[in-house]
C-alpha cells in the first residue's frame, strides 16, 4: 500500500503552499518540496526492497462493475519516469523560489505545480488504462493552469487555451482507443492488456486502436502536425517550460507509446506511422529552431525535434532502438531542463530573451554561460556529454534497421539531416547568446544569479557530464529495468560506452557536426531566404479555425433554435409521431382478438358531443369565449364517460375540476384579448391540421389496438388486498391514500407548489381591464345579483356538509379528499363571485397558503408517523371503533392522510382562484402586504 | 364501441394538438386542457372499458381495473394545476411584455417566416 502514498503525497503537496506562505517564500518553497522529496524516497525505497518482483502493484477496489480499480504499479519504466518527474520537480521548486517575482502568487504557482506533478505521477504509475486516462486529462488541465499562470497576458491565455484544446482533443482520441482496447481484451487492467497482444493484433479494430492511441500520444508529445501548441506554451513562466517541456508533460506521449509498446507495436502499421511522424517532426522542428530568434522558441522547437527523435526510435522497433529511446528520454530531460533554466536566468537578469539583443553574456555571467554551453553541447550531441551517447545509438539504429525495404536509406538520411540541424541551432544558440559581440545593449546589464537559482543547473549539467563519460552507470540501474518493461522477450546485449571504435555511425556523426558548423556560417543567408516566405503564425491559424467552428455551430444552433416556441412544439410533436409510428407499423394487424362490445344510442350521442365539442373548440378558437364554452362541453361529457365506464371517483373529480377550470379560464380571459387575430397563413394552418390529424390518427390507432387486446394487469393484487390490507372498499381511494400514497403525496406537493408559484406570478401584476365586452356592451351594473348571493350563501353550509360526507365515505364509497377539497373550494369561490372580494375578504380573514402547506405537512407527518412504529414510510393502519350514538365505525390512519390531501387541495385551489379574482381589487397580491 | 371510443380520443387529441400549435397564449392553454382530456380518456381506457363494475369491493361481481382510475384521478388534478399555472403565466407575460404571443416579444410577425427570411439572407 506504500505505492498509494506516492501520488497521495504529491497531491497533499497541493495544499502545503497555501498553509505555509505566511511563513515567507523560502519556507513555502521548502515545505512544498518536502512532499515530492518524501515521494521520491518512497519510490527508491519501494524499488530497492522489491526483492525478485519485476512489478510492484497495489490496488483499491473502486468501480468493480466497470472493471476500474484504483490500481497502481511501479515497474522499470515507471521508475525511470518517476525519478525524472520527482527529481526534476524538486529542482524546479527550488529554482522557482528565485525566479518568481514578488508580484507572482507563489502559493498559486506551487499548488498548480504540485497538481501537475500528481497527474504525471499518476500517469506513469497507473496500472489501469482508464486510471491512466484520468490522470492524462488531469495533466492537460493542470498544464492549462500553469501555462496560463500569467493570466493577465493575452499570449499566456491564448497559449494555454491552445495547449488545452490540442492535448485535450488528443485525450479524447486516446479515450476512444482505450475503450476499444478494453473491448478487445476484455479488461482495462494494464497487465491483461499487455498480455493481450495476440488478441489485439488479430482484432479487426487493431488499425483503429493504433491510430486513436497514436493521435493521443502525438498531440501530447507535440508531434507533427500537432506540434504548434508547444512553442505557444512558452508564454508560461520559464520554470514551467523547464518542467513541462523538458521532463514531463510532453514526455507523457512518449511514455504512452513505450507503455503500450509490448501490446501494440512492431507491426508494419505502427512502425510506418510512428517512424515517419518522428522523422518528419525531427527535421521540420530542427529547421525552425535554427530560424528562431527567441531563446525559448529555439528551445521549444529543439524540444519538438528531440521528441521526434525519440518517437522515431520507438517506431523503428528493434530492442536497441527502444534502449536508445529510453536513454534519450533521460538525456533530453537532463540537458533541456538546465537549458530552459539558463534561458530563464538570462531573461531574468538581462530583461530580454531575444538573441539579436543579446551577446557576450559569457563575460558577464561566466558560470551560467559555461554551464549552458555544456548543456548546449550535449543537445548537439558532442562527445563527452550524455547527448552524444544516445545520438550515436540513434544513428546506429537508423543505419541498422530497414523499416521501408528498398527505401530504408531515407531513415539515416533524415536522421543525419536532423543531427546536422541540431548542431546548427545549438551553435547558433550558444554563439549568439554567449560569444558574439553584442549589437545592442540589453535592457539590463546581466550578472550572475543567486547561487540557489543556479544550483539546479549545476547539478543537472554535472549529471550530463557523468552520464556522458560513464554511461554504463545508467544501464544496470535504470535502463535495463525499463527495457524489461517495454520489450517482449530477452534483453538485447548492448554496451553503453563513449568509444565504439571508428564506425559508420561515428562518421555520420562527424559529418553532421561539420555540416552543422558550415550551415551556421550561412545563417544570415538562410535568414534572408526565409524572408521570401510569408510568415504563418500558428496562433492566428488556430484562432481562426476555432472561430470558424464557433461560427458554424452558432449557425447550426440558430437554424434549429430560432426562439420560436411554436416551432419547438411542432418539432416535438413530429418527433413523437416518428417515435410512435414504427412501433405501430410492427403490429400484424391493428385490431386484436377481443370481441367488441355493443354500441348503444347514449354512447353514440356522447361520442358525437365529444367530437363536436372538440372540433368546435379548435375551429372557433379565434372567438375565445365561444371556444371556451365548447371546451366545457367536452369536459362535462368526459366526466359522464367516466361515470358510464365504472369510474365514479373519476366522474366526481372531473366534474368538480371542470367547474374550477372553467371559472379559472373565464377569469383569465377577462384579462386577456377576447379575440385571436388572424395571423396564421393558409399554408401554416394546413400544415398544422395535417400534423394534428396525423397525431390524432396515431393515438386513435394505438388506443384501438390496446382496447381490442387482452390485458394483463397487476390490478388483481389491489382488488384482492384493498379490504384486508387497506381497510377500505373503494379500491381507487385505497390505492391513492395507501398503496400508492407516496405518489399522491408527491402530487399534492406539486399542486401546492403550483399554487405558490401562481401567487408569486400574480404579485404586483397590473393588467388592462376592458370596460366592455367584445361587442362594446358595458358590463352589467348589478355586480352582485341578489339571487346568486342568496343561493351561494345558502349553498355554502350545505356544500361544506356534502364535502365532509364525501370525505368521510371516501374510503369505502366514491369520494375522498380530492373530491371533497374541490367541492369546498367551489363553494367558497361561489361566495367570492356572488358577494365580491371585499365582502369575502372581510369574513375569510385567513390566508390560503398556510392551509395548502399544512395539508402537505399533515400528509407527510402521517407517513412519517408509521415510521415511529417501526413500519416503512406511509404504512397505514385501521381499526373498528365503537362510538356512542353513532355505533361501530371503521377508521383508518389513511383518513388522516386523506385529510392532508383535502387541505392541500382546498388551499391550493383557493390560492389560485381567489388571488386571481383579487387582481381587480385593492386586495391584489402584493409583496408588501402579504 | 371500442372503435368509437378510440376515434373520439383521436379527434380530441388532434384538436388539442392543433390548438397548442397556435401562436397566442390563450388558445394554447385551451388546447392543453383539451389535450389533457384526451390523454385522460386514453390512459383511462388502458384498463379496458367496463360497464357496471365500479371498483367497490362487494358491490359488483366483476370490477373495472382500479389502477388506471387512480392514476387518472391524480392526472386530472395535476392537469388542473398545470392549466392554472400556464394560464397565469400567459397573463403575466401579457402584463410584462405587452402582448399575448407565445414567443414573447414578437407581436405582429410570424416567427417562422422570420426565420425563413434570415436563412435566405
Amino acid at each position: 500500500m506504500t505505492l498509494l502514498w506516492i501520488p497521495l503525497l504529491t497531491f497533499l503537496g497541493v495544499f502545503v503552499p497555501a498553509l505555509t506562505i505566511r511563513g515567507g517564500r523560502s519556507l513555502c518553497a521548502l515545505a512544498t518540496s518536502l512532499a515530492p522529496l518524501a515521494a521520491l524516497l518512497l519510490v527508491i525505497h519501494a524499488w530497492l526492497s522489491r526483492g525478485d518482483a519485476e512489478v510492484l502493484r497495489a490496488s483499491l477496489e473502486w468501480l468493480p462493475t466497470f472493471g476500474v480499480d484504483l490500481a497502481l504499479r511501479i515497474d522499470g519504466l515507471s521508475l525511470l519516469f518517476l525519478l525524472l518527474i520527482l527529481g526534476i520537480g524538486l529542482l524546479i521548486i527550488l529554482y522557482s523560489r528565485y525566479y518568481l517575482s514578488a508580484q507572482d502568487s507563489m502559493r498559486r504557482f506551487y499548488a498548480f505545480l504540485m497538481l501537475f506533478m500528481t497527474a504525471m505521477v499518476g500517469i506513469v504509475m497507473a496500472d489501469n488504462l482508464l486510471i491512466l486516462w484520468g490522470f492524462w486529462e488531469l495533466t492537460s488541465l493542470s498544464s492549462f493552469l500553469l501555462i496560463g499562470f500569467w493570466s493577465h497576458q493575452t499570449e499566456a491565455r491564448k497559449g494555454a487555451r491552445m495547449a488545452m484544446t490540442i492535448t485535450g482533443a488528443g485525450g479524447l482520441a486516446l479515450l476512444a482507443g482505450i475503450l476499444l482496447i478494453g473491448k478487445v481484451v476484455g479488461s482495462f487492467d494494464l497487465g491483461t492488456v499487455l498480455a493481450g497482444r495476440q488478441q489485439l493484433l488479430a482484432s479487426p479494430l487493431y488499425p483503429l486502436i493504433v491510430v486513436l492511441v497514436l493521435l493521443g500520444a502525438f498531440a501530447k508529445s507535440a508531434q507533427f502536425p500537432f506540434h504548434f501548441w508547444l512553442p505557444h506554451a512558452m508564454a508560461a513562466p520559464t520554470p514551467v517550460s523547464a518542467y513541462l517541456h523538458s521532463a514531463t508533460m510532453v514526455k507523457a506521449g512518449i511514455f504512452l507509446m513505450a507503455r503500450l509498446h509490448p501490446a501494440l507495436a512492431d507491426t508494419p502499421l505502427w512502425n510506418t506511422l510512428v517512424t515517419l511522424t518522428g522523422l518528419t517532426t525531427m527535421v521540420y522542428a530542427a529547421w525552425f529552431a535554427f530560424l528562431k530568434t527567441d531563446l525559448k522558441a529555439i528551445l521549444a522547437f529543439s524540444t519538438i525535434s528531440h521528441l521526434g527523435l525519440i518517437t522515431t526510435l520507438l517506431g523503428l522497433g528493434s530492442r536497441l532502438a527502444l534502449a536508445a529511446a529510453l536513454l534519450h528520454v533521460i538525456n533530453h530531460a537532463l540537458f533541456k531542463a538546465p537549458l530552459f533554466m539558463s534561458a530563464g536566468i538570462i531573461d531574468h537578469e538581462s530583461g530580454t530573451r531575444d538573441v539579436r539583443k543579446l551577446g557576450g553574456v559569457i563575460r558577464l555571467m561566466p558560470v551560467t554561460a559555461t554551464l549552458a554551453c555544456l548543456a548546449t553541447a550535449s543537445m548537439a550531441g558532442i562527445p563527452l556529454l550524455n547527448g552524444f551517447i544516445s545520438k550515436e545509438m540513434f544513428f546506429t539504429e537508423a543505419l541498422e534497421v530497414q523499416p521501408f525495404g528498398g527505401l530504408s536509406w531515407i531513415v539515416p538520411l533524415l536522421a543525419g539531416l536532423g543531427g546536422l540541424l541540431s548542431v546548427a541551432y545549438s551553435l547558433r544558440f550558444a554563439y549568439a547568446t554567449f560569444f558574439r559581440r553584442p549589437r545592442q545593449q540589453p535592457p539590463q546589464t546581466p550578472h550572475e544569479p543567486p547561487w540557489p537559482m543556479r544550483a539546479p543547473v549545476e547539478l543537472l549539467v554535472a549529471l550530463c557530464l557523468v552520464f556522458g563519460l560513464f554511461p554504463a552507470v545508467l544501464q544496470s540501474t535504470i535502463l535495463d529495468n525499463a527495457l524489461r518493461a517495454v520489450s517482449n522477450g530477452p534483453l538485447p546485449t548492448y554496451h553503453l560506452a563513449l568509444w565504439h571504435g571508428l564506425n559508420a555511425p561515428l562518421l555520420l556523426s562527424v559529418a553532421a557536426v561539420l555540416g552543422g558548423i558550415v550551415l551556421h556560417f550561412f545563417h544570415r543567408h538562410v535568414m534572408r531566404f526565409k524572408r521570401k516566405f510569408t510568415a504563418h503564425d500558428a496562433r492566428y491559424i488556430f484562432e481562426g479555425a476555432i472561430q470558424r467552428i464557433v461560427y458554424l455551430s452558432q449557425r447550426g444552433i440558430d437554424r434549429l433554435e430560432n426562439g420560436s416556441l411554436q416551432r419547438y412544439l411542432m418539432l416535438l410533436v413530429l418527433c413523437s409521431l416518428l417515435a410512435i409510428a414504427p412501433g405501430l407499423a410492427q403490429l400484424e394487424r391493428l385490431g386484436g382478438s377481443l370481441a367488441g362490445q355493443p354500441l348503444d344510442p347514449l354512447l353514440v350521442l356522447g361520442a358525437a358531443l365529444l367530437i363536436m365539442g372538440g372540433v368546435l373548440t379548435a375551429a372557433l378558437h379565434r372567438q375565445r369565449l365561444v371556444s371556451l364554452l365548447m371546451l366545457s362541453v367536452v369536459g362535462l361529457v368526459v366526466s359522464l364517460t367516466f361515470a358510464r365506464f365504472s369510474a365514479p371517483d373519476l366522474a366526481l373529480t372531473q366534474l368538480s375540476v371542470e367547474v374550477v377550470t372553467m371559472i379559472l379560464l373565464m377569469l383569465a380571459l377577462f384579462f386577456l384579448p377576447q379575440k385571436t387575430p388572424r395571423e396564421s397563413s393558409g399554408g401554416r394552418i394546413v400544415r398544422d391540421i395535417l400534423i394534428a390529424a396525423a397525431f390524432g390518427a396515431l393515438i386513435a390507432s394505438l388506443n384501438y389496438a390496446v382496447l381490442t387486446r387482452e390485458l394483463d394487469s397487476i390490478s388483481s393484487y389491489f382488488l384482492a388486498n384493498a379490504l384486508p390490507e387497506g381497510g377500505g372498499h373503494n379500491v381507487v381511494n385505497v390505492i391513492l391514500v395507501d398503496f400508492r400514497g407516496f405518489d399522491t403525496l408527491g402530487e399534492i406537493t406539486v399542486l401546492a407548489i403550483a399554487g405558490l408559484a401562481i401567487y408569486k406570478l400574480l404579485n404586483r401584476l397590473r393588467l388592462f381591464m376592458p370596460a366592455t365586452d367584445l361587442e362594446g356592451r358595458v358590463w352589467a351594473a348589478d355586480r352582485h345579483p341578489v339571487l346568486l348571493m342568496v343561493v351561494a350563501q345558502t349553498l355554502l353550509p350545505l356544500a361544506l356538509l356534502v364535502s365532509f360526507f364525501i370525505f368521510l365515505r371516501g374510503h369505502n364509497y366514491p369520494g375522498g379528499g380530492f373530491i371533497a377539497g374541490l367541492i369546498t373550494a367551489v363553494a367558497l369561490i361561489l361566495l367570492y363571485m356572488s358577494r365580491g372580494v371585499e365582502w369575502a375578504q372581510q369574513r375569510l380573514t385567513f390566508q390560503f397558503q398556510p392551509i395548502a402547506i399544512a395539508g402537505v405537512a399533515l400528509s407527510t407527518l402521517t407517513g412519517l408517523g408509521s415510521m415511529l412504529f417501526g413500519y416503512p414510510f406511509l404504512t397505514s393502519t385501521f381499526g373498528h371503533f365503537h362510538l356512542p350514538l353513532i355505533g361501530d365505525i371503521e377508521l383508518a390512519s389513511a383518513l388522516v392522510f386523506d385529510g392532508g390531501i383535502y387541505l392541500a387541495v382546498v388551499g391550493a385551489t383557493l390560492m389560485i382562484l381567489a388571488n386571481l379574482g383579487k387582481l381587480t381589487t385593492e386586495y391584489r397580491p402584493n409583496k408588501d402586504t402579504p | 364501441m371500442e372503435a368509437l371510443y378510440a376515434i373520439t380520443t383521436g379527434v380530441l387529441t388532434a384538436c388539442g394538438v392543433y390548438m397548442t400549435l397556435r401562436g397566442r397564449t390563450f388558445p394554447v392553454v385551451v388546447g392543453l386542457t383539451l389535450l389533457t382530456y384526451a390523454v385522460n380518456l386514453f390512459l383511462f381506457s388502458m384498463g379496458g372499458l367496463t360497464t357496471h363494475g365500479a371498483a367497490l369491493i362487494g358491490q359488483n361481481e366483476a370490477y373495472a381495473d382500479p389502477l388506471p382510475q387512480a392514476l387518472v384521478l391524480t392526472a386530472i388534478v395535476i392537469g388542473f394545476a398545470m392549466t392554472a399555472f400556464s394560464v397565469i403565466l400567459a397573463m403575466r407575460s401579457r402584463g410584462d411584455l405587452g402582448n399575448d404571443s407565445v414567443d414573447g416579444s414578437r407581436t405582429d410577425r410570424d416567427p417562422d417566416q422570420d426565420s425563413r427570411r434570415e436563412s435566405k439572407a
